[in-house]
């Protein structure tokens, strides 16, 4: 139901014969539409994409901290010798919940919150295809969230590591609630990630700017068009896999029984089908951020820039053919293994092609070492050497040995923290003036960068000796006696490591530090602080509701420069030179505003339809009659949603106090 | 320039020039006359659709894979062999395939804007679909009298999930339609008619593909 939606690229009364059937009251569904403009309820009900970026982004900072907290108890466990901070029946929930949370709840939330902001002002939209299924998947990830860690509070939260390998999940191991809140959690945080994929890819193909072809597109739009795409073929693939799981513990089906004949390989498979692209659906938005902010702060265009688009879209197509390499140590057969190898090393190929193209954007620029640069550098250096140490994993007989160490903790650590963390951050400290109007703190910035880097080296740094060293991911507790002696001592390492963790936390308090203090005494921000180069910045900041005044026509990659800069002869040959200020070409906008803007109506059905799947889900567990009623509100809000338009006509609207209807927005 | 305020900010040279540190920056215009595209020209709704199904591919993937590992599994119970009955369920797929001529019939009525025509083709869609249904669930209830239940065996399990998928999506699917054909007889449908109907259309053919794909594999090639 979800699907039949006005199209809100030409807001306006639904088109045909309809609207000569459709009485004011009518096109209600059941309630009045919320119509307030201020307060909680114009958060709750909202469509509009830029406060659905912001709730995203906000909610997933704090599962980052929850996850943050995680790993801090999980460091403190393994700071010593036979420690006992943690049992080892918590100590597996920790982990599992960090994974769990860092992943789900923290990476592909807040990169969604950030492509939901950006993308419609990047390709000069005034907002998404969907807006009331954009809502509806932030409802869907929050509950999700929420639901998902309440199993801390009923029993016990999942134990069996994040990719709840078979059997060990099943009920005779894993005795608690915690795995079924896992697999019930994840089908909701899946239909959120399903529904702003549908969402995002629409946007991008059908609602740019005028003159905006896809080779025109900033390239963080890009990048979020590949991870939709791996999205929306990936998310189907691990809810089939839940959907198992679930029937197995709850209904009790047998497909991960071995005495019954079952093979586990069954659920190593589907799971990685999807965790590989999954990885992708990580790293590359931060892959995209990195490369919107290396050209502005190079005063430089990206190099290579088609290079870079079709790397992305190589990372995505070959990410489906190397899940097998998770699987080397489970014995596939020669074949299995040389193939998935090969492929796995074929895609350090699109990989490196983006680490040269960011480093020749670089080579020979004015380069500006803001936080947001230092940041993008960063995931340079550090996404190098998680990529180095993962080649090492496709080399099977090599893998062989690194499987279930810390070895592998490292790597993906540093392409999971060294990457998409260090790109999220370089986004947040680039596009903050954008959301808020003000800068943050560059001295505070450069406490957390440099904090976070020096902590995130130390912390998981020493995880390659660890691994090599033997010792397996997962280990609760070492003794004394077996820690070793000299240079190899595994109990040094693992105090470097712990505290490293210290380190790299106060890095990101530094940060909250920052935004607090930003909040309270943060300078304004100029209009076009960083002499920017996409669309985005041709707006005020923070931007409008309707985004842009007048659509922007565009003429060139990145168009917003080009705006600002012309080519002139010179004694020395051809020179940009800057020919109108950010000032200029706002006024130009505000000069040239659209008349009528309808914007998307705010909408209840969103958040009720959301709210009614941690309810069917607490049934599941539970009792069914919680799922009868969340299948009946389920009902109410589809038929709800369903019968009423995207855009509410007019007459829907509260009479206009003193001449202009609430959503009519006059030239300003 | 508001820059100013800022310590860091790189300055043009003095000129008031930044160099082209690379030939990319050169301006490209496109003809103006040939506006290049921007939209996919089909509607949103349309295309968001189409990606739905696509991603629906995966899941039915996942779960015929499933099946696939795991119809030799019934050590000791009834498999395959024993319990199709093959002319029932051959009767049932045909009226589940006539029910995609009924949709197509229901399109083209409401694109030629005959509410009339629409709402009785919609109807017999829905009439077949739940004659489907209907046979499926006497499909089910024979299985089950006949020892083999939902946690019988790994081939049970997998059956009964992977069949069971595809009667949850035609059940949605007669609900939608059901649902359609009451909004359409109140005139109350927000949005392009026609194009809703095509919508719900595109679903209930998918469904129907995917049962041909799981009645060939899951019927008519012996285990």
């Amino acid at each position: 139901m979800a699907i039949i939606e006005q199209p809100s690229a030409v807001p306006a009364l639904p088109t045909g014969d309809v609207p000569q059937f459709v009485t004011p009251a009518s096109s209600y569904g059941v309630f009045r539409r919320p119509v307030t403009t201020t307060g909680w309820r114009s958060w709750i009900f909202t469509v509009d994409h830029k406060k659905l970026g912001l709730m995203y982004a906000v909610s997933a900072t704090f599962f980052f901290l929850v996850g943050g907290i995680e790993a801090l108890l999980i460091r403190t466990q393994l700071l010593s010798p036979d420690n006992t901070v943690l049992s080892a029946s918590v100590y597996n929930q920790m982990f599992t919940m960090h994974a769990t949370t860092m992943i789900f709840l923290f990476v592909m939330p807040v990169t969604t919150g950030l492509a939901n902001y950006f993308v419609p002002l990047q390709i000069g939209a005034r907002d998404v295809a969907f807006p009331r299924m954009n809502a509806f998947g932030f409802w869907c990830f929050l509950f999700g969230g929420i639901f998902l860690n309440t199993s801390w509070l009923l029993g016990g939260a999942a134990d069996d590591s994040w990719f709840i390998y078979q059997p060990n999940a099943n009920a005779l191991f894993s005795p608690t609630h915690g795995v079924d809140f896992w697999s019930l959690g994840l089908q909701i945080t899946g239909i959120a990630s399903l529904t702003s994929a549908l969402n995002l890819i629409v946007t991008v193909l059908n609602m740019r700017a005028p003159g905006m072809t896809l080779m025109k597109m900033p390239i963080f739009t890009w990048m979020v068009l590949v991870v939709q795409f791996l999205l929306v073929f990936a998310i189907p693939v691990i809810t089939v896999a839940l959907f198992l799981l679930m029937f197995q513990r709850v209904f009790g089906a047998q497909f991960f029984n071995v005495d019954a004949g079952a093979d586990p390989l069954l659920w190593q498979h589907l799971f990685w089908i999807f965790g590989h692209p999954e990885v992708y659906i990580l790293i590359l938005p931060s892959f995209g951020i990195v490369s919107e902010v290396l050209p502005v702060f190079s005063r430089k265009p990206l190099f290579g820039y088609k290079f870079v688009v079709f790397s992305g879209a190589a990372i995505g197509f070959i990410g489906w053919g190397v899940w097998a390499h998770h699987m080397f140590a489970s014995g596939l057969g020669p074949v299995s293994v040389a193939v998935f190898s090969v492929s796995t090393m074929l895609i350090a190929i699109p990989t490196g092609v983006k680490i040269v193209n960011w480093t020749l954007t670089m080579w020979g620029g004015k380069l500006w070492f803001s936080t947001a640069m230092l940041f993008a550098i960063g995931l340079i250096v550090e996404f190098t050497i998680g990529g180095l140490s993962g080649v090492t994993h496709a080399v099977s007989p090599s893998d062989t040995q690194q499987t279930d160490t810390y070895y592998i903790v490292a790597h993906f650590h540093y392409v999971l923290f060294g990457g998409a963390v260090f790109g999220i951050f370089a986004g947040f400290y680039y596009w903050w003036p954008k959301v808020f109007g003000k800068m943050l703190s560059e001295t505070l910035g450069k406490w957390n960068f440099w904090l976070m880097v020096i902590g995130m080296n130390l912390t998981f740094g020493p995880m390659h000796i660890l691994g090599l060293q033997g010792q397996p991911r997962r280990m609760v507790v070492y003794p004394e006696k077996l820690t070793g002696e000299g240079f190899f001592n595994l109990h040094f390492w693992n105090s470097v490591a712990s505290i490293g963790s210290y380190i790299l936390a106060i890095g990101v308090f530094m940060f909250l530090v920052n935004v607090w203090h930003t909040t309270r005494k943060g300078a304004p921000s100029p209009l076009d602080p960083w002499d920017a180069r996409s669309l985005e910045w041709l707006t005020t900041n923070p931007p409008k509701e309707h985004n842009f005044d007048t659509i922007p026509h565009v003429h060139a990659l990145d168009e917003y420069f080009h705006l600002k800069y012309e080519e002139v002869d010179t004694d020395a040959g051809p020179r940009l030179v800057k020919v109108r200020t950010a000032e200029e070409l706002q006024a130009e906008q505000e000069a040239n505003a659209d008349k009528h803007i309808h914007m998307p109506s705010p909408s209840y059905w969103p958040i009720v339809l959301a709210i009614a799947l941690p309810i069917m889900a607490y049934g599941i567990i539970y009792s069914i009659v919680l799922t009868v009623i969340g299948g009946a509100i389920l009902l109410l809000a589809a038929y709800g949603w369903a019968l009423e338009p995207s855009t509410a006509p007019e007459s829907d609207y509260d009479p206009p106090e003193g001449g202009s209807p609430t959503k009519e927005l006059a030239s300003v | 320039m508001s820059e100013a305020t800022l310590t860091e900010t790189p300055t043009p040279d003095d000129d008031g020039v930044v160099e082209t540190a690379d030939h990319g920056t050169h301006i490209e215009y496109t003809d103006d006359h040939g506006h290049p595209e921007t939209t996919t020209g089909l509607s949103n709704n349309k295309l968001g659709m189409w990606l739905f199904l696509g991603s629906e591919c995966l899941l039915f993937g996942g779960l015929i894979s499933t099946y696939m590992l795991y119809r030799g599994r019934h050590t000791g119970t009834p498999g395959p062999a024993q319990l199709w009955d093959i002319p029932l369920t051959s009767v049932s797929s045909f009226v589940l395939l006539m029910s995609s001529l009924t949709m197509v019939l229901a399109v083209s009525a409401a694109q030629q804007r005959d509410d009339r025509q629409t709402i009785v083709w919609l109807s017999v869609t829905a009439l077949l679909g739940s004659t489907f249904v209907g046979a499926q669930v006497y499909e089910f209830t024979s299985f089950y009298h006949e020892g083999v239940g939902f946690t019988t065996s790994l081939f049970s399990s997998s059956f009964f999930t992977l069949t069971g998928f595809h009667g949850i999506h035609v059940t949605v699917g007669i609900i939608l339609l059901m649902s359609l054909v009451g909004i359409i007889s109140r005139s109350e449908v927000p949005g392009d008619k026609a194009e809703v109907v095509e919508l719900i259309g595109l679903y209930w053919h998918f469904v129907d593909i995917v049962w041909i794909v799981i009645f060939t594999l899951v019927y008519l090639i012996p285990a």
